[in-house]
């Protein structure tokens, strides 16, 4: 009995299988069709653009060292500033967070987890990615040329009147949100109808019912920033009085607008994390996920939700004092998914056999962070509490709790778990952890500090400050440095291993969801034939095969046939 | 399924390994089915509808949102939309809707000739429509019904020259000369396109390519129903610039005989007038206003009273900061500046509304072409007919949002 283990391992791909060198040139990765390639070429864009959009806030971080300002001194130093805080929302918000996980991972994943071929729209994924680097564009041009000193938001009347470069950031936006949606559409599309004979919709995995989730926002709510940034682009140019007061327009109207969109792209930011991170757990303590479908269905819930509670960045604009009250009750609904999933991920990590990966530290840290940034919120949606804390760093150490504890960490848990099957290779696990740890420090660190200068009175997007405010600020810069060591050294960990890295089996970490059943990298057409479906967080069959350093999928021996031939006697005698 | 059973790990060439004998050359690599195809293709264009949708909610809000504040200008401005224009548009368009479906149906039953014409004729369609948007549009450009930051309408003067734009509106020379002529800059493109498409289709004949001539030839067609467009469009603005000046006239002839049926007009009238602080004339229209206002209906009337009593008070500074005036709200201050920008809040969401569908249906037109090409290429059958249904879909709700902004902008009153 002891030989009747039967072992499937894919084992390595050959060079023409192999999707990275099965044809080669530069033209072949410009017109690639392959959701592989295309979530490569993603991943490199949002990786650069999450460089520009760092050094942009360590240059802001810099700066606040001292009460009267560092880096950007002079007569216009103000100005810069507001640039620079500007352009680097702008950019981690437009180019990189709604990009990142959706559109890197979620492209190379999606289809492979799915056990497909390819997305249902090959072409329009790779316009999506062009549509990307068009927006990319108009933002670097923009930064050229006069700059833009809006914030993020682009609030009218101030949008209307300054002299910066709004039209082209706009447009930027505008174009990005036409690759977003497209992106949505293709995967909604995908899992609804390329999904392989046996995979059910409670057999995907729930990095996929993340992605349907997040996939289903972006299809419903980008439209509507795209007509409000375009109406914006007509009030500049050609004054049609919607948005600026001057010609009889509404600005409340444009935040009203504006938020419709971008409360639910928060959750566009956080969703595909939240998949991430279930997948990590699961794959990382060897043990069936817990609360399965209450985690499916809470991001479901999540999106659904999130489009009834864009009132609660307004409540100090102007609104009923009704109004301000539905949207404060209905912002605290939205915390009760949020809630199942961290409570599920942590019975889930409960009496499992935890491996204390790279991506399993940053899983860790996700859910610390997270729920900080979850909890912090909840100060923020009380109607109370939100007209002291309103537009002070308060506000800005939460949404850094979400977006950079959460999205941020879980897209660098992501990267370092599916790594291996990406680039075929192994990079060095101790110095992963090491730079997850450093991550982890130095962005408490930076943010922690701004909570208690938020509740002490520190207006955000301030050039200068009182002196009383030094010694918090000074923690915050300290902290933001080492936050970029620790990305650096992740970075550096990760480029070493492409060139000095061991070859990576096909399951480096005992994942049994169909990514890991291809070699890694995985051949250019995913699948021979239709992968055989199974439970995705059923670890039985999953052993170390410590001689290959690498997990493989064991199958008991199956009795095909009687062993015997059978008796004489039918067995009723 | 006949795909991956033959997808062999060695395969002979990359990227190419779809096409076996099972798989015909229409059904991409990555589906195995026709249906799953066809599936696909349509489960995407409902969710790119939903999308196009939400894109126009937005306006759809807008133009709620500022019609309940300030429904006496909708109620003014909408006067001077051309209902026969948008009637005969709203026909033009339907009636693509119908060649349109019958062309979806052409080409699922494969009959190839009638799929091409249907085809032709919806683009005729469309083109009728952007030639009679071209009429209404210059129309109203030349005589200043524009978005606030360039209102300049002046009812005793409705048809301004170039050089009275420029000495009395402070319009650049160039601006001023294409609104007086806008007409010719917006068929120019048009123009410009059918030359190409008739020496396109002559070269065609003469080299005998008998596909492009095949293409040109329902182009050609098409491109001459812009100019149909154009010409019918001339006509009926012709009999209704007769028609709208008089009632202009008459609705201040006879302001104090008029009922409340006549109140749509005369306030329109009397918002032209006011429209211009500097010509404001209490002594010949008061009457005609007071009247009106009389109605609790006529709030917008009964705006224009307020409008004129507030003015009046600046003008002879009686408002130096009474205490009470100072936080009566953001409404009463805003009704309170009864400029000429506040006519141009009705214009602006009309431009955009109808901009952003006018842009719709170019896209239309766009991909009608391709379908066109494709249609003469005989690429459409039996089984794969999904382009010209995803097509056919769209053109539908491009229509459907027709339908919906007829009746708001040209006929609520």
């Amino acid at each position: 009995m002891s030989t009747a283990v039967t072992i499937r391992d894919p084992g390595y791909p050959t060079d023409r299988e192999n999707y990275l060198t099965n044809s080669s040139g530069i033209l072949s990765w410009i017109f690639t069709l392959d959701h592989k390639r295309i979530g490569m070429m993603y991943l490199a864009g949002v990786v650069a653009s999450f460089i520009v959009g760092g050094l942009l806030a360590l240059g802001i971080r810099v700066h606040l060292l001292r009460p009267d300002g560092v880096l950007f001194t002079g007569p216009e130093g103000n100005n810069i500033y507001n640039q620079v805080f500007t352009l680097h929302g702008a950019i981690m918000v437009f180019l990189f967070i709604i990009p990142s996980i959706p559109a890197a991972l979620g492209n190379f994943l999606v289809p492979i987890m799915l056990g497909a071929k390819d997305v249902a729209f090959p072409r329009l994924n790779l316009s999506s990615f062009y549509l990307w680097c068009a927006g990319a564009v108009f933002f670097v041009s923009a930064l050229l040329s006069s700059g833009l000193d809006t914030g993020w938001t682009f609030y009218t009347p101030y949008s209307t009147t300054t002299d910066t470069s709004v039209i082209l950031a706009t447009l930027g936006a505008f174009i990005l949100g036409f690759s977003s949606i497209f992106t949505g559409l293709n995967f909604i599309v995908t899992i609804n109808t390329m999904r392989p004979p046996g995979m059910t919709w409670f057999k995907m995995p729930l990095f996929l019912w993340a992605t349907y989730a997040t996939s289903i926002i972006q299809v419903l709510a980008t439209p509507v920033l795209g007509i409000t940034l375009l109406l914006l682009i007509a009030e500049r140019t050609m004054h049609v009085g919607i948005f600026d007061p001057e010609y009889n327009g509404d600005p409340v109207t444009y935040q009203h607008f504006f938020w419709f969109y971008s409360h639910p792209a928060v959750y566009i930011m956080i969703l595909p994390a939240f998949g991430v991170i279930s997948e990590l757990i699961s794959v990382n303590s060897h043990k069936h996920i817990f609360g399965y479908r209450f985690i499916a269905y809470s991001s479901i819930a999540i999106a659904l939700l999130g489009f009834l509670v864009w009132g609660h960045h307004l409540f100090t604009s102007g609104m009923s004092s009704l109004t301000t009250i539905v949207f404060s009750a209905l912002t605290f609904t939205v915390s009760i998914p949020s809630a199942i999933k961290v409570f599920n991920w942590i019975a889930t990590m409960y009496k499992g056999s935890i491996s204390l990966t790279t991506p399993m530290c940053y899983a860790i840290s996700f859910v610390f962070l997270f729920t900080i940034g979850g909890l912090t919120g909840l100060f923020l949606g009380t109607l109370a509490t939100d007209l002291h804390l309103h537009d002070t760093y308060f506000v800005v150490a939460h949404f850094h709790y979400v977006m950079v504890g959460g999205t941020l960490i879980a897209f660098l848990g992501g990267v370092f778990h599916w790594w291996p099957k990406m680039v075929g290779k192994m990079y060095n696990d101790m110095h992963g952890r090491i730079a997850a740890l450093l991550v982890f420090l130095g962005f408490n660190l930076t943010f922690l500090p701004q909570f208690l200068l938020g509740s002490r009175g520190m207006p955000r997007r301030y050039a200068t400050y009182d002196p009383e405010f030094a010694f918090l600020h000074q923690m915050s810069t300290y902290g933001a440095l080492l936050l970029g060591c620790g990305l650096l050294y992740a970075l550096v960990v990760l480029m070493i291993s492409l060139a000095k890295g061991k070859r990576a089996p096909a399951n480096p970490w005992g994942g049994i969801t169909l990514e890991w059943t291809c070699t890694s990298p995985p051949p250019y057409y995913n699948f021979e034939r239709p992968p055989i479906v199974g439970d995705p967080y059923d670890f039985h069959n999953v052993e170390w095969d410590a001689e290959g350093e690498r997990y493989v999928l064991t199958e008991p021996e199956r009795k095909l046939a009687p062993e015997e031939t059978p008796s004489e006697q039918p067995a009723h005698h | 399924m006949a795909t991956i059973d033959t997808l062999s790990p060695e395969p002979e060439a990359h990227d190419d390994h779809g096409h076996d004998h099972d798989h015909p050359p229409w059904l991409a690599h990555h589906f195995d089915t026709p249906e799953q195809q066809f599936d696909s293709g349509k489960l995407g264009i409902w969710l790119f509808l939903v999308t196009e949708i939400l894109f126009f909610s937005g306006m759809f809000c807008a133009y709620a949102m500022f019609r309940m504040l300030r429904p006496e200008i909708f109620e003014g401005s909408s006067q001077f939309l051309d209902t026969k224009l948008g009637a005969i548009n709203t026909g033009v368009l339907l009636f693509s809707s119908l060649t349109m479906a019958w062309a979806v149906r052409c080409s699922q039953t494969g009959e190839h000739k009638k799929l091409v014409v249907m085809i032709a004729s919806t683009l005729s369609c469309a083109m009728v429509f952007l030639g009679v948007k071209t009429i209404e549009y210059s129309h109203k450009w030349g005589m200043g019904l524009l978005f606030p930051g360039a209102y300049f309408y002046d009812e005793n003067n409705p048809h301004p020259t170039t050089e009275q734009l420029v000495s009395q509106h402070g319009f650049s020379e160039n601006t001023a000369y294409f609104l007086t002529h806008s007409i010719y800059f917006l068929c120019a493109p048009f123009l410009l396109l059918l030359v190409g498409v008739v020496i396109w289709a002559i070269i065609a004949k003469v080299k005998k390519n008998d596909f492009q001539f095949a293409v040109a030839k329902p182009l050609v067609v098409v491109c001459l129903s812009f100019f149909g467009g154009v010409g019918l469009g001339m006509i009926l603005t012709g009999s209704e610039e007769h028609a709208e000046g008089s009632h202009v006239a008459a609705a201040h002839h006879d302001a104090g005989e008029h009922d409340h049926a006549g109140a749509g007009e005369a306030t329109e009238s009397i918002a032209a007038t006011y429209t211009e602080p500097t010509t404001f004339n209490p002594a010949s229209d008061d009457a005609a206003v007071e009247l009106l206002a009389e109605s609790d209906l006529n709030t917008g009337a009964k705006a224009m009273l307020l409008a004129q009593e507030k003015q009046a008070e600046l003008a002879s500074g009686r408002v130096v900061a009474p205490g009470e005036d100072v936080d009566m709200g953001i409404e009463r201050i805003e009704r309170g500046v009864e400029t000429k920008r506040q006519a141009g809040v009705f214009f602006g969401i009309y431009y955009c509304m109808t901009g952003v569908h006018a842009i719709h249906i170019l896209g239309g037109i766009g991909v009608l072409v391709w379908l066109l090409v494709r249609a003469i290429r005989h690429d459409f059958n039996r089984q794969y007919f999904g382009p010209v249904d995803y097509v056919g879909l769209y053109w539908h709700l491009v229509d459907l949002i027709w339908i919906y902004l007829f009746p708001l902008l040209y006929l609520i009153r």
